[in-house]
């Protein structure tokens, strides 16, 4: 392979690893702050002569007019025409295109009903890190909003107290009102932000934000602020997108990754009606940017599909890969009876598992690839001219797609101009942006715009897979039937020589950090067929194999699944005080104690129906599920309710984060019940829905959430509710029928939705 | 290339030089800017291009335009769903009072498969609302609120 991979690891590193990314993500908003601090300097100094708007290089450096709208940093601008707050991050589904603004509003204290709300230019100077992933728009923005409703509340403050010659003590916000109680009179944010507009910015930390009981609208349940333009059709998304003198254009690249493009019918093509141009790419050499292919520019999607369709194309695979699951599947077997790299290895494992007085228990889980399958098929519409290019994209990483796409063209980063489009779903496959690059590298070439679209059958060939996975599971039980030792060694997947993202055994991994006798080990089958983040990375598959194995041991001490898992979490504490990513034991056992309870753990079942638990800490959420399942003597299962609590800190938006958790645990039933990628020679063997059957409204369960609200710092929704999903229901499976499942999709195993 | 006149949302509209074998998704998308209906998979596996023909759910991915200008056939969009002065109707209501959506591409199919089943059968049971809605994807997993939202909209239709 001379493919290089290296986009991957970069952002992966960056954006789903929660390690990584809150590092990061605290070293990039550290460099902000301090750019925000200095701005704020600077623009105490320049009051009087109207409120100069220069945040950094950013889209809002300008300056306002004397009365101009009250702007004091990108989140938000008061004038004649209302409050209109800025949403940040990429709206995927997560629902942060809402609750982003919230945040600004409750400081504000502006009525919800006053405020409409935009996307906001990808611009980092004054927004910081833009980008949907790790569960992390809540977390990494959730200080930095409060504090710009803040200094707009304390502006609009300042200026009623001018305006009626009083302290700013003496008044109180409410509604998008200024009140002073004393005299009764108030007045409107908007007609106060002219006013407000000349006061000075103060310092954002020296602000005293609300306290959790202070809250009005944080917590209620709040539509989206696109639902109204969703319900009548309006054109939101990537694929919606269109630039006058626009032309259609598809990308037919080798179905085994790093193939070339030996030859190719683009006479014939170019001759078909409605066809503008066709030719070959030759690729940039990155497995993340650019593959080679060849593309054809026609003047209608659907004669870009026919024309697509009716390429012949000679393909040179002698550098491409040839990647076999059954061959892996083999390598597995026999790499699962062997010692290798020790990742974690904590206390004697050896010893626990070398004493008579122990039992021992041993299993063999696997898992296979699975694809993200977001609905909205990748779409890009560029237009490039005189080493410039625009492009509307429905990308969860702009600033990462804006330098690939800069590195394709060979030209400057500052001349790519990105309109976010929202995106109809992402799971993590929009975290890479070569389909941006593609469509920029065709636009310039057939010099004239283009909308790129990706066909059903290209997403599934050509994405960044859910690596499939394979653990050997040996743990000990001590004489009272304790949990004593744990070692999970496991059979992972490398890009380029490095494990896959989600396919990489740290120590933030279950039970390491709760047990003394902890081991891991993993090894890496080489593999051509880019893998990368999918919904909840690592924790989507830890979570199936660790929370059915601790239920095996439950059972073979002849004890009950719940005491265990609470004996095994422990006294509360907290795993690294003050770290989010870190488990927090105490939080944990509630979580697990009030999804039993509500599931009412322990009740008589009839036969056939029984109740399953798991727990899984991911993307620094607790959850815990219980599900109820019915089994038939054909193994066709039922799954009646999931019971599912949840500690996430404050709720933001009630509305939104039920319906993450709901949808989380239909995507994990969905796929642990059927979906699978396979390979042969290279070749992704699914094709389309037809072959990856995704779960439909007939196969539903009722899911109910029950959130425990706290005071910790609150976390995003978008993927801790899918791990414990697949562990609780084969535990109950196995709980009404003693058939333990070890594979993923349980369809493998014989069983069917009923 | 043919020239194809289609009654889109009580409107006769001409669309000149089209491919024959066009489905209506891309009719509709392309040359009318009718974008609601949704590329999904192009072989009626996911319901996201579903519009109204003849007050029938179809999916218009694997639809052709020129049989239902040939059979001058009343297409029914989710940009036609709203009331002339612009108010919702009770099914997009429902949409947004329950706040159905997550990413929302699914949506505009949802609802169209939804219009289909009520203008069917005014007051469907949870088994027929299952059975008519189940041809839809929905990758986020909405499906409980979109069960909830036709009940609604049918408990509140005119």
């Amino acid at each position: 392979m001379t493919l290089n991979y290296q986009g991957i690891r970069e952002t992966v590193d960056e954006v789903t690893d929660a390690r990584a990314i809150t590092q990061a993500a605290e070293k990039v908003t550290l460099c902000i702050d301090k750019v925000d601090r200095r701005q704020f300097l600077k623009l105490t100094g320049v009051v009087g002569g109207g409120l100069m708007l220069s945040f950094g290089t950013g889209s809002f450096g300008r300056a306002a007019a004397q009365g101009g709208p009250l702007q004091p940093n990108g989140f938000l601008r008061i004038d004649e025409s209302g409050i209109l707050l800025f949403a940040k991050n990429p709206e995927i589904g997560q629902g942060v295109k809402t609750s982003l603004p919230m945040i600004v509003a409750e400081e504000m204290d502006a009525a919800w009903e006053d405020v409409r709300v935009e996307q906001s230019p990808i611009d980092a100077a004054t927004y910081g890190p833009q980008f949907a992933g790790g569960s992390l728009s809540i977390p990494m923005n959730w200080e930095r909003l409060r504090r710009a409703g803040a200094v707009a509340r304390a502006m609009l403050v300042g200026a009623a107290a001018a305006r009626w010659g009083v302290a700013a003590s003496e008044l109180s916000t409410r509604d998008s009102r200024v009140i002073h109680a004393a005299s009764g009179r108030q007045l409107s944010y908007v007609e106060l932000a002219a006013d407000a507009a000349a006061m000075p910015v103060p310092d954002p930390e020296s602000l005293t934000l609300k306290s959790r009981d202070q809250y009005r609208l944080l917590g209620s349940r709040i539509t989206g602020v696109d639902n109204d333009a969703l319900v009548r059709g309006k054109p939101l998304f990537g694929i919606d997108q269109s630039v006058p003198g626009m032309k259609y254009a598809a990308y037919q690249k080798c179905p085994a990754i790093g193939g070339k493009v030996k030859s190719a019918n683009l006479e014939a093509i170019k001759a078909m009606p409605g066809v503008y141009d066709a030719f070959v790419l030759e690729g940039n050499g990155s497995a993340m940017e650019l593959l080679p292919g060849v593309a054809v520019v026609a003047d209608s999607t659907w004669a870009a599909i026919r024309a697509k369709r009716a390429l012949q194309i000679e393909w040179d695979e002698s550098e491409a890969g040839t990647d076999s699951w059954s061959k892996a599947v083999a390598d597995a077997e026999r790499l699962r009876h062997e010692p290798t790299e020790r990742v974690v290895d904590s206390g004697d494992v050896d010893a626990a598992f070398a004493d008579p007085d122990q039992k021992q228990v041993e299993s063999f889980y696997t898992y296979n690839f699975v694809s993200h399958a977001q609905l909205e098929p990748q779409n890009c519409t560029a237009r490039y001219a005189d080493g410039a290019i625009e492009m509307w994209a429905p990308t969860q990483t702009p600033a990462q797609g804006m330098a690939s796409v800069a590195n394709v063209l060979g030209i400057s980063p500052a001349n790519v101009t990105l309109h976010q489009a929202r995106c109809g779903g992402g799971f993590g496959r929009r975290l890479y942006n070569d389909f941006m690059c593609e469509a920029a590298a065709i636009a310039k070439r057939a010099e004239v715009p283009v909308k790129l679209q990706w066909s059903r059958e290209d997403d599934m060939a050509y994405d960044l897979f859910r690596a499939g996975g394979f653990h050997q599971m040996t743990g000990a039980l001590d004489a009272e039937g304790r949990v004593s030792a744990w070692q999970d060694r496991f059979v992972t997947f490398s890009n380029d020589g490095k494990p896959v993202s989600g396919g990489n055994l740290s120590p933030g991994v279950f039970p390491a950090g709760l047990l003394d006798n902890v081991r891991f080990e993993q090894t890496a089958l080489p593999w051509a067929n880019r893998c990368a983040a999918w919904r909840a990375p690592g924790s989507n598959v830890f979570g199936f194999v660790t929370q059915s194995f601790l239920h095996e041991l439950a059972v073979a001490a002849g004890r009950d699944h719940l005491e265990v898992l609470l004996e095994v979490l422990g006294d509360s504490r907290w795993l690294a005080e003050g770290n989010p990513q870190a488990l927090h034991t105490g939080r944990a056992a509630s979580v697990v104690e009030r999804a039993a309870k509500e599931a009412g753990w322990g009740k008589e079942m009839p036969p056939g129906r029984a109740l399953g638990l798991a727990f899984y800490f991911s993307h620094a959420g607790h959850i815990a599920e219980v599900a109820d399942v019915e089994v038939d003597g054909d193994k066709r299962i039922k799954v009646h309710e999931v019971t599912v609590a949840a500690d996430v800190g404050p709720i933001v938006n009630l509305s939104g984060a039920e319906n993450q958790v709901q949808g989380s645990v239909i995507d994990g039933l969905s796929t642990m019940l059927g979906l699978a990628v396979t390979f042969e020679n290279g070749r992704v063997q699914q094709s389309n829905f037809d072959s990856y059957p995704m779960l439909r409204m007939e196969s539903t369960p009722q899911v109910n959430v029950h959130f425990i609200d706290s005071d910790f710092s609150p976390t995003g929704l978008g993927e801790p509710g899918l791990p414990p999903l697949a562990p609780a229901v084969c535990n109950a499976i196995y709980a009404a029928t003693g058939d333990r499942i070890r594979t993923l999709p349980i369809s493998e195993a014989g069983y069917t939705a009923a | 290339m043919a020239r194809l006149e289609l009654d889109v949302n009580g409107r006769r509209l001409e669309v000149a030089d089209v491919d024959e074998t066009t489905p209506l998704l891309w009719v509709l998308r392309d040359e009318l800017n009718l974008v609601g209906a949704k590329f999904g998979c192009g072989i009626s596996q996911c319901g996201a291009c579903t519009v109204l023909v003849d007050d029938a759910p179809v999916r218009s991915c694997s639809y052709p335009a020129a049989t239902a200008a040939l059979a001058k056939s009343k297409i029914t969009t989710i940009e036609g769903l709203a009331k002339p002065n612009g108010e919702l109707s009770a099914l997009q209501q429902a949409w947004v009072d329950l706040d159905v959506a997550q990413c929302g591409y699914c949506q505009a199919g949802q609802i169209m498969a939804a219009e289909g089943l009520l203008r069917a059968n005014p007051n469907p049971s949870d088994a027929d609302i299952d059975s008519a809605m189940s041809p839809n994807l929905c990758r986020c997993g909405t499906y409980l609120r979109i069960r909830d939202a036709v009940k609604t909209a049918a408990a509140n239709r005119e």
